[in-house]
């Protein structure tokens, strides 16, 4: 008895202790440097933290945060001002109001991290200097200069219409181009200045010069870390060591580092802290290592969706063959489920399931559901009607039929409709990582934002290979369970 | 033994069966007989409850034929068509057995009950671990008998059993249906378009002609004695043997 109460006490107070510090961040590089940054930081001060890395978009992360799917994530004040609290009352640019709003959906700041990263115009930094260019306004001294915004910049109002206006540069030219086609033609001295980001790795790479805005045509994107407010106290201590100590220039070198020079984030972060006098430890895991972590991802959406899927399928299709008008019902709906883009499902299916593998085995489900409730179907309305009705006239009720005699002729087309579910869902489940999910879709969806294709096939390669052992399998299974007399 | 009072079924428009009195014979072999479209097979589903009357009913041992009443029923009847209607994925011994390994009895009944069955209707030993698609026409005929048969039905119903089977298997097995029959002693409701198996395998000849019953009698009644311009023309459209 007082053995189990001790258990008890453990159990109940065991998780509680354990429950680690769940950092997000989003799906580009600069947030998973946050990211790793403020994950490292927890665990040099002793608290257990873990990074779910590359989640979404600002929403995703938002509402993770305010479920209490993640305790921390990195954002920006113009993102909150103007998406995430768009609808709060007040001047949210005023710091106090903003604390206040947060503070109302149990929410806090750590304070700003030291830079902004907004809509910025920079210039080649020998130009800048003979030309003597600090600010936007400095350009309207030199009509001459050729500038090449990107297309997007061109056309938004907040763009370099505002811009144009604010600082009367309406005597220089400007041209659209493509913004990777923009850099290089700075580099190759064909254009003066372009637009960016103002923490953009290629500002360090090509030696660029960031113009101050002045008169602040750019919305405001200071960097914060947001937090729960019901975060132990110890933790948010430790998160504000971070206030002030990323100045732009230390930002972008950190980006360039990981983009330009391909050093793995959690490296990247753990040298910064070094700066601050903190050691954090990177755990680099070799390919093999990661390819087997995310194959065991991958199998799990797969898997669990599949067995989901064919455990409702089958039933439907028994239910759809057996009453052909509720039949027309369940096929029309589980069809009108496949054309729901995936994308879309997910979003729906955050709020509910949250982030991470069970929306993305919730989704995989849906679209599991068509192939296999369809072949069931089929395979059980194709049996030639003189042998259901030697089944009939047998005198086997109805369940005996379904068993011993319609679901084995049927059995062909149910397993093939299973085994197209399972090799869509092995690429479907590539989209997961969209969300947190993990699998083969996390080395591809990092790769395209590194530009490194070897990372994109460490994902994509493994993906059509398995794509490709499931098909073999199930064709073994087939030939394997097909009896000799429906060959 | 089968009856048939005030029975009409049609399937939309088309009548099939009207206003149909029969009684069926215990003991006796019954054929059923007429063109395509007659009846004569809607008269077979009918006593296999596969269909249910528009009016009237059919009763089957002083038990009238209802979706409650029917299963029961049908483990008292046996019912062959004309390919077999063996199930493919079942091995010819499954074929016979699945009904009594449903209803779970025992190992050595089904045995000895295959093994007198196979005797009975001459099938090789080796065929019954066969397939249905290993198998001869006429073998396949004979297990789809076998199966009819395992439960030792008081109703056998043949839908054009023989129909799918050229004509020398067809002669061997008439010869041994009406031998199994005799020695079986059991009632035989038979559907066939051919008057010269009607001749060879039944005591009473029903011959049908859209939807009504138009002659009752034996083949020597029908050859001799046709009633009506319908049953003259049908008999004298058949050359005699």
């Amino acid at each position: 008895m007082r053995l189990a109460t001790v258990a008890l006490a453990l159990l109940v107070a065991a998780p509680a202790a354990a429950e680690p510090v769940r950092v997000g961040s989003k799906k580009f590089t600069e947030s998973v440097i946050l990211g790793e940054i403020a994950a490292g930081l927890l665990r040099a001060t002793g608290a257990e933290a873990e990074h779910r890395r590359e989640l979404g978009g600002s929403r995703i992360l938002w509402n993770a945060l305010l479920s209490g799917e993640i305790d921390v994530y990195p954002e920006y004040t113009g993102t909150l001002i103007q998406e995430l609290l768009a609808d709060a009352p007040g001047d949210l640019s005023d710091p106090a109001v903003l604390s206040a709003a947060l503070a109302s959906r149990g929410l806090a700041s750590t304070g700003r991290l030291g830079f902004e990263n907004t809509y910025a115009i920079g210039v080649r930094q020998d130009l800048a200097e003979q030309r003597s260019l600090r600010s936007i306004g400095d350009l309207a001294a030199h009509p001459k200069l050729a500038l090449g915004f990107s297309n997007e910049f061109m056309e938004r109002e907040d763009g370099w219409p505002r811009v144009r206006s604010t600082y009367g540069l309406e005597a220089l030219n400007a041209q659209g181009l493509d913004h990777d086609l923009a850099y290089r033609a700075l580099a190759a001295g064909e254009i003066a200045a372009t637009d960016l980001y103002s923490t953009d790795a290629e500002i360090a790479h090509y030696d660029l010069r960031v113009l101050q805005d002045d008169r602040r045509v750019f919305p405001e994107y200071q960097a914060l870390l947001l937090v729960r407010a019901d975060l132990d106290p110890a933790v948010l201590e430790a998160l504000a060591r971070l206030r002030g100590a990323i100045p732009p220039q230390t930002m972008i070198g950190l980006n360039a580092r990981a983009k330009l020079e391909r050093v793995p984030e959690a490296r990247v972060a753990a040298d910064f802290l070094a700066t601050l006098d903190v050691t954090a430890d990177v755990v680099e895991t070799g390919r093999a290592a990661r390819v087997l972590s995310t194959t065991v991802d991958h199998l799990e959406l797969v898997l669990v969706s599949l067995i989901a899927a064919i455990l409702v399928a089958i039933p439907l299709g028994i239910v759809a063959a057996r009453r052909p008008r509720l039949g027309q019902w369940v096929l029309g709906g589980v069809g009108v489920l496949q054309t729901i883009p995936s994308l879309a499902l997910l979003v729906v299916l955050i709020p509910i399931l949250g982030i991470g593998a069970p929306p993305a085995i919730a989704a995989l489900f849906v679209y599991s559901l068509l192939p296999i409730v369809r072949n069931t179907h089929a395979g059980l309305t194709g049996i030639p009607t003189p042998l259901i009705e030697s089944a009939v006239a047998l005198g086997l009720p109805p369940h005996a039929r379904l068993r011993r005699v319609e679901l084995p002729l049927a059995a062909g087309s149910i397993l093939a409709g299973i085994k197209t579910s399972a090799v869509i869902n092995v690429g479907t489940a590539t989209l997961g990582a969209l969300i947190g999910a993990g699998g083969y879709g996390q080395p591809i969806l990092t790769g395209i934002r590194l530009d490194d294709t070897g990372l994109i096939l460490e994902g994509a390669v493994p993906a059509a290979v398995l794509a490709l052992l499931v098909q073999g399998a199930f064709e073994i299974a087939e030939r394997a369970w097909t009896p000799r007399g429906l060959r | 033994m089968l009856t048939f009072r005030g029975v009409r079924k049609s399937y939309g428009d088309v009548v099939a069966i009207s206003a149909l009195d029969l009684t069926v014979r215990p003991a006796e072999t019954t054929a059923l007989i007429g063109p395509s479209g007659c009846g004569k097979s809607t008269l077979l589903r009918l006593a296999a409850g596969l269909v249910l009357p528009d009016t009237g009913t059919v009763t089957f041992d002083g038990l009238a034929l209802s979706p409650a009443t029917i299963e029961a029923a049908r483990h008292r009847m046996g019912y062959v068509i004309q390919e077999g209607g063996l199930f493919p994925h079942l091995t010819a011994r499954a074929n016979v057995t699945l009904l009594a390994d449903h209803l779970r009895r025992p190992r050595a009944w089904i045995d000895d009950r295959v093994e007198s069955l196979r005797d009975l209707v001459r099938l090789p030993a080796d065929s019954l671990a066969r397939f249905p698609t290993e198998l001869s026409g006429g073998q396949r005929q004979r297990v789809a008998l076998m199966r009819a048969l395992m439960l030792d039905p008081d109703l056998l119903l043949l839908d054009e059993p023989l129909g799918a089977l050229d004509p020398l298997i067809r002669a061997d097995l008439q010869r041994e249906l009406r031998a199994i029959f005799g020695s079986l002693g059991t009632t035989v409701l038979l559907v066939t378009h051919d008057l010269n198996e009607a001749a060879r395998l039944a005591d009473r000849i029903l011959l049908m002609n859209e939807g009504v019953l138009v002659q009752d009698g034996t083949f020597a009644d029908l050859r001799d004695r046709p009633t009506g311009s319908f049953a003259r023309r049908f008999v004298s459209a058949w050359d005699a043997p």
